[in-house]
């Protein structure tokens, strides 16, 4: 375990060097945070009856989306492992004595967090300050607070897991380009990063939210302000726990049969 | 003690002529050509031997390398390090894998050290330092061997300048010491050094060389060593395996091979000229 940890603090200090990254990084959510809720809000006003979340609802969703963006979108990835495998210095790493899976989970769990706690302060300093409707409030309740964090620690895990899909995919096809932009185009449209769950058409969202993809940003952003509650939420809470096994024993069993037929090209 | 024994090893190359034509055409159809990179290749090394892997461009040193450090599945052939069976693709066993099996490439790993000459094992936007403390925590390395290890190749390698200094800021030759530090601090019992002086000034190979000698002699390293740079074969080792087209064609002493007063890269030229590779 220990061994894994060295890797995840290591990438964690790599990751807080990129301060003008960060920077960018906060400029960027508040433009599309407030985008997001300003598109929001025209719909509301079309048909306030119609619409599945209450105002402070969505703004704390939008807000927490894009303060926790880089913790939870299917669409960050650590760039160091994918290159890895395209330029062949996994050499390297297959010459130590640690299991390649769980190095990757450990340096992808890191790049998130680093990238997460230097954005996200910032982001939800200002949305805290922002008046009614358009802030984000604080949680219902303490017990929604508590779960906010639970279910966010699984989102975690479940988008790590999904990548890692991704990254030992590498190992077959060369280059990963082509799968990740598919995979993180396909994650972002059904884990509700464009538009959330719950405005999709009744049938649609039912399915929706049984996929791997609503486990990760739609659960702990719901789970914040109380839209998501009681059963339905423990249902949820369920189903992360239950993709994020899956993924990594499905990740897991394709890495060991990746590792038996690499071949390093180049000498 | 290392023995190879009839390791066979091919690779599929998809290969099209140039221009756009060929590429579209190789969108629908591709022709691949098998090479063949080893053939029934054995040989044995006994502790504390340092040998120098030799021959042209492409003869299949890196692939000889890269099995042995067990990173790349051999077709078949029997590969056996210090007592370990690392490869027997001869005789699978068709049982499910046990958990040690599993991990037979770690189990083995942390027994070797090896460097890469074309690629960088630090960790390219951080201080050396940080790269060996992982490495520290990746072989569970104790305390006081890491600081012996540490402040001998600190000492013969010249390194006291650089551990602070983010790799990306550092020189070829530089880096090359520190990379070389790097696959010794969890003393390996062998050591596979591919193309290790690429790259390095006269004085910084000279201190690799000496390095390299002096971790043979007095930890009684196994080394096997390819290089284009023959002087690095002369300083270093007496016996030499000559591998060309896949096949093991010589192994022998540097002596044995040399003709009066020829220097080493015509003595190279003669003998790759004598086995027409």
């Amino acid at each position: 375990m220990g061994k894994y940890f060295s890797f995840f603090r290591l990438r964690l200090v790599t990751g807080l060097q990129y301060r003008t990254a960060a920077f960018g990084g906060i400029i960027t959510q508040f433009f599309w945070g407030f985008m997001r809720i300003i598109a929001l809000l025209a719909f509301y006003e079309s048909d306030p009856s119609a619409y599945p979340l209450t105002l402070e609802e969505t703004s704390a969703y939008i807000w927490l989306q894009q303060a926790f963006l880089v913790l939870l979108s299917a669409r960050i990835f650590d760039g160091e492992i994918l290159n890895a495998v395209k330029s062949g210095s996994i050499a390297y790493e297959l010459c130590r004595p640690v299991r390649i899976y769980d190095m990757w989970f450990a340096r992808e769990t890191a790049v998130r967090l680093s990238g997460a706690w230097l954005r996200c302060i910032p982001v939800l300093a200002v949305a805290l300050l922002l008046p009614n409707p358009f802030g984000l409030s604080a949680p219902a309740d303490p017990l929604c607070f508590l779960m906010f964090i639970l279910t966010l620690t699984l989102g975690l895990l479940v988008a790590v897991a999904y990548n890692m899909l991704i990254y030992v995919s590498g190992f077959y096809t060369v280059s990963t380009d082509g799968l990740k932009l598919l995979a993180a185009s396909v994650a972002d449209f059904l884990t509700g990063g464009l538009i959330p769950l719950p405005f999709f058409p009744g049938g649609v969202r039912q399915v929706l939210e049984l996929l791997p993809y609503a486990a990760m940003q739609n659960v702990p952003l719901r789970a914040y302000s109380g839209n998501l509650a009681g059963e339905e939420l423990l249902r949820a809470l369920l189903l992360q726990i239950f993709w994020f096994a899956a993924l990594t024993i499905a990740g897991k069993l394709l890495c060991d049969h990746a590792e038996k037929r690499i071949t390093v090209q180049g000498g | 003690m290392i023995t190879m024994e009839n390791v066979c090893k091919s690779y599929r190359i998809a290969k099209r002529n140039a221009g756009f034509k060929e590429a579209w055409k190789a969108l629908f159809h591709r022709e691949y050509e098998e090479i063949c990179a080893l053939k029934n290749i054995s040989f044995t090394i006994r502790d504390g031997e340092m040998v120098g892997y030799i021959g042209p461009n492409g003869a299949g040193k890196s692939s000889t390398i890269k099995i042995l450090s067990g990173i790349l599945t051999p077709d078949s052939g029997r590969v056996r390090i210090d007592g370990r069976l690392l490869w027997d693709i001869d005789h699978p066993r068709h049982k499910p894998m046990t958990r040690q099996e599993k991990y037979r490439r770690i189990e083995h790993v942390r027994q070797i050290g090896v460097v890469f000459g074309q690629r960088s094992q630090l960790w390219w936007d951080v201080p050396v330092i940080d790269s060996f403390e992982l490495l520290k925590d990746i072989y569970s390395i104790s305390d006081p061997v890491y600081r012996d290890n540490l402040d001998e190749l600190t000492e013969l390698l010249n390194l006291e300048e650089l551990l602070r200094t983010p790799v990306r800021q550092l020189s070829l030759g530089q880096r090359m010491r520190c990379e070389i530090a790097a696959s010794l601090l969890h003393s390996p019992r062998t050591l596979f050094l591919d193309e290790p002086t690429i790259g390095l000034d006269a004085v910084s190979k000279l201190a690799v060389r000496d390095f390299i000698r002096k971790q043979n002699r007095e930890h009684g390293t196994t080394v096997i060593l390819t290089t284009h740079d023959m002087q690095d074969i002369e300083a270093l080792t007496r016996r030499i395996l000559l591998i060309g087209k896949g096949q093991i064609l010589m192994d022998g002493c540097l002596e044995d091979i040399k003709k009066g007063n020829a220097g080493i890269d015509e003595t190279l030229v003669e003998l790759y000229k004598s086995y027409e590779i």
